[in-house]
């Protein structure tokens, strides 16, 4: 087991290398550049521009700067923002509490709401419980999460007056008003994006239940006088967890860059937000740090998908 | 000159009272000017500056609760001398001073100066070549040192080293300031220099704090860690600082200003889009102002319609403009596209030119689409009526437009487009994606081809068309299509910068990698010669005259024909009364900020 996972880690080694060769190209070939804003300012020199591009050294071939950024890399410098002039770590490190915040726990909502309801369903298909499920599931993965977030935004805030609709990382109150405070603010991201992503899983869920449920040794534990729970939960649940396993752990990843449309409706100052403002303002530094945080993790969550296979079936097995 | 004459008999008037004195400055800014630069030409003349003061009722130093701000770009650094765009300036405004703000009638409102240089109390000099500061007394840096003389004489210094890349430098490089004694300065030219007021005052004046800043000077200038926990003298001291997202600070204790500032915290909040920032301020009052909401002036209404904030239209100095190519974009001479040396086909002729400035529907766009956001204007040249000239009035004019391309010979074609021998006239007609210039397009579009002109439209994603990638065929300093849109923008209080972008000398052409800022590639020697002398000039009013003509050259020649003013549309909810100007920062006297009970 730990060989494999030590194997595993060996081979996304090169994986990694190509991913950020591929992202650093790409970036510099695009157009742009950070000082866009000093061009259009006539009261700037052009030297000025000039000097900071000489400065941050984007004036040097593509492969020297390659080579300069990687060998930061991999002494732990992740270079600093051309636009904010501090330092890609912290930017991120300040992003991540939000993030992990509002995109995990929607997420937790999710699982929460898709695997008891998609089980439910499944156990007594077509029942009234199930009609009604898979209606909302069909309604809630057909609209889009901008257009929800609007549709709450205003009933919510604007009709009704409940809650804010502007994202508020650094909350003025303390104590228990806080934790209000805290609750008010998040409630409708986390709703959005919560069933939003419940709704295709629960379907998921559901469909993977009832391919296990009419097979042989369902039957034969509920004729062994099994309690219909146990069967449930160890028989069937289980077994039927593999293929749901794949799709949360490989949506995980995307907790930490999905949900930018969310983050710019709701001004959430999470990582996709980040990301889309560096973008916007050619801020390469920034933008190829976060993009290779995600690649890193996208090849994580596959190894952690991978080892929950093994724990959920024993039969499968590890060389 | 006649126009010299006539700027000498308004200032008289204003002396003698029988013009106020904003009327006069309303009408300077009509002729192209700046309100500040009316203002010092009032100075000049020895017309007092009424001490300006600005409205503040709270009589006694916090209570007001939180204020909060939302911008729909966020701020991303703090250091003023770092601060290309208004977000970044805005905010770091809050923290930092300058010696003088410039108010909305372009006066001098003193922030830690003791009070505004002028020839009767000896702080400018004769000759223009150098101006004496006294300094207020008694201020503290927020970390509890005293500000002195020697903060203002390093403030320089540090602006003005082009290794440290401040976006000041140009302001800074070629003066000198010298400490007289701990709280008076002069700032020496090397030439007079009639529009002194540029250093030290407004956002490029923004004094460091000199024990803070001396170790990070030149190429270290990155790394210094106050560059996103300022250390001022403003109202509000920092609390914490998320770049791109959230600004939080409070009230200074220490403040310098009596009674100031009212709210205990100041939050600015980053980011999203224009719309739903107007909602938060006029909609929920989640906050109380709202920062450039450039959104269509029907929706604005509607939500002000909620009876919970307003909206205020500062008119400042942009102006949205087409441009028709001097130059012709689609053959190459000596393998350039847009050569200087070439010259457009059908533009070249003056009566196509001014049935084009005919077929531009101003009254019809500002109707439709911007509102109160848009003031239509002939050219930079509209007010007073004795300045216009009979040839400079706008006018949509169909019938009279056709009759002028007939006259010149331009005849319909079979396919319904005019031509005179083998030159048609089709255009290509480029600005960037926004949604209410595409709708401009729309309607001028309309128009040219009722007249017999084709009109094919292009829309450049903002990134590119103002980016300035040397490589990109597409951006605005190329304008490598017949006619483009845009609004431009006097980034100082002294119009000489702007005027600059019409001299042969800036014109934008491969040889300087298309980085000038002439982009029609217009010249003209009147103008260059005009231009050359108002560098020199150092008596304001007869500079101002040559001003108002370069003005008149541009636009008459037609070949840039300004749309619109765009004043600045800023949300305000209801009892707060913020103390705003045209020609500076919104937050540049945040102290004054309060709320009416």
């Amino acid at each position: 087991m730990i060989n494999y996972i030590l194997r595993r880690l060996l081979i996304a080694l090169p994986s990694l290398l190509g991913i950020s060769l591929v992202l650093f190209t790409v970036l510099a070939l695009a157009p742009g550049d950070p000082f866009e804003d000093l061009a259009n300012n006539p009261n700037v020199p052009p030297e000025v521009r000039m000097a900071l591009r000489a400065q941050f050294g984007l004036d040097d071939p593509i492969w020297q700067r390659y080579l300069r950024w990687l060998s930061a890399m991999l002494q732990g410098d992740w270079g600093f923002s051309f636009v904010s002039r501090i330092n890609v770590d912290t930017l991120i490190q300040q992003r991540i509490p939000v993030t992990i915040a509002v995109i995990g726990l929607s997420q937790l909502l999710a699982l929460l709401v898709a695997l008891p309801v998609g089980v439910l369903a499944a156990v007594k298909p077509y029942s009234w419980f199930d009609r009604i499920a898979s209606t909302v599931a069909f309604v809630g993965f057909s609209l889009p999460t901008f257009f929800t977030g609007v549709l709450f935004i205003l009933l919510f805030s604007v009709q009704l007056g409940w809650l804010p609709f502007v994202y508020r990382a650094d909350l003025s109150s303390s104590g228990w008003q806080w934790w209000v405070d805290q609750f008010k603010q998040s409630i409708m991201p986390i709703t959005v994006l919560g069933l939003f992503q419940a709704a295709s899983w629960m379907r998921y869920v559901r469909s993977a239940v009832l391919d296990v449920i009419r097979l042989d040794y369902v039957t034969t534990a509920r004729s062994k006088g099994l309690a219909e729970t146990v069967v449930i939960n160890k028989h069937v649940v289980r077994n039927a967890l593999i293929p749901v396993v794949t799709l949360v752990a490989l949506q995980m990843p995307a907790v930490f860059g999905g949900a930018i449309v969310t983050e710019q409706i709701f001004r959430i100052p999470g990582i996709g937000s980040l990301l889309i403002d560096a973008i916007l303002r050619n801020d390469t530094p920034v933008i190829m740090a976060v993009t290779f945080v995600f690649s890193c993790l996208v090849i994580l969550f596959n190894l952690i998908a991978d080892v929950l296979y093994g724990w959920l079936d024993p039969r499968i097995s590890y060389r | 000159m006649k126009q010299e004459a006539q700027l000498r008999s308004l200032i008289e008037d204003v002396r003698e009272g029988k013009l106020p004195r904003r009327s006069f400055i309303q009408q300077m800014v009509g002729l192209g000017l700046t309100a500040p630069m009316a203002s010092m030409m009032l100075m000049h003349a020895g017309v007092a500056n009424a001490q300006a003061t600005l409205p503040y009722k709270p009589t006694k130093r916090g209570g007001g609760g939180a204020l909060k701000l939302i911008y729909w770009q966020a701020a991303v650094h703090l250091n003023p001398h770092f601060a290309g765009g208004t977000k970044d300036q805005d905010a770091s405004r809050i923290f930092y001073e300058p010696l003088a703000g410039w108010d909305s009638d372009g006066n001098m409102v003193p922030a830690l100066a003791a009070e505004i240089p002028s020839r009767q109390n000896g702080g400018v000099s004769a000759d223009s070549k150098s101006v004496t500061w006294k300094l207020k007394k008694g201020v503290t840096w927020h970390d509890g040192k005293p500000f002195t003389a020697d903060d203002v004489v390093f403030t320089a210094a540090y602006a003005g080293d082009p290794a440290t890349s401040t976006v000041t430098v140009a302001t800074y490089k070629d003066v000198k300031v010298v400490k007289i004694d701990s709280h008076t300065v002069r700032i020496d030219y090397p030439k007079p220099t009639p529009f002194w007021a540029e250093a030290l005052t407004g956002i490029f004046g923004c004094i460091l704090p000199k024990h803070v800043f001396e170790p990070y000077i030149g190429a270290k200038s990155r790394e210094n860690p106050a560059n996103t926990k300022p250390v001022g003298t403003g109202p509000y001291k920092i609390v914490d600082f998320k770049p791109g997202d959230t600004l939080r600070a409070e009230a200074n204790p220490n403040y310098h200003v009596p009674n100031q500032p009212f709210f205990d915290t100041l939050e600015v909040k980053g980011g999203g889009d224009a719309l739903s920032a107007a909602r938060a301020v006029l909609q929920t009052n989640e906050f109380d102002y709202g920062w450039n909401l450039a959104v269509e002036d029907e929706l604005l209404k509607r939500l002000e319609a909620a009876g919970k904030g307003r909206m205020e239209f500062l008119p400042g100095s942009d102006v949205e403009f087409v441009s028709l190519n001097v130059t012709d974009p689609w053959n190459e001479v000596d393998g350039e596209r847009a050569s200087a040396k070439s010259k457009h086909p059908a533009f070249s002729d003056k009566a196509v030119r001014t049935a084009m400035g005919m077929l531009l529907d101003r009254k019809g766009v500002q109707e439709v689409i911007y509102g109160r956001g848009a003031i239509t204007t002939a050219n930079f040249l509209n007010n007073p009526p004795r300045f216009r000239s009979p040839n400079t009035k706008y006018e949509f004019n169909i019938d009279k437009a056709v009759q002028v391309l007939e006259t010149a010979g331009w005849k319909k074609g079979a396919d319904g487009i005019r031509a005179k021998g083998n030159v048609k006239l089709k255009f290509v007609f480029q600005t960037s994606v926004s949604q209410p210039r595409q709708k401009c397009q729309a309607i001028f579009k309309d128009a040219c081809t009722k007249a017999g002109i084709d009109l094919e439209l292009k829309s450049i994603v903002p990134a590119v068309f103002f980016g300035s990638d040397a490589a990109n065929p597409d951006t605005y300093q190329k304008f490598w299509a017949d006619m483009q849109m845009f609004t431009t923008t006097m980034g100082s209080p002294d119009p000489q910068v702007f005027m600059e972008q019409f001299t042969t000398d800036q014109i934008s052409q491969k040889a300087n990698k298309w980085s000038s800022r002439n982009l029609a590639r217009w010249s003209n020697a009147e103008y260059d010669a005009a231009f050359k002398a108002a560098q020199e000039e150092f008596d304001p009013v007869k500079r101002a005259a040559l001003f108002i003509k370069m003005n008149d050259l541009v636009v008459n020649d037609g070949y840039i024909i300004p749309l619109f003013a765009r004043p600045r549309p800023n949300g305000i909810v209801n009892k707060l009364v913020p103390a705003l100007s045209a020609w500076d920062n919104a937050t540049w006297s945040v102290g004054y900020w309060y709320r009416e009970s």
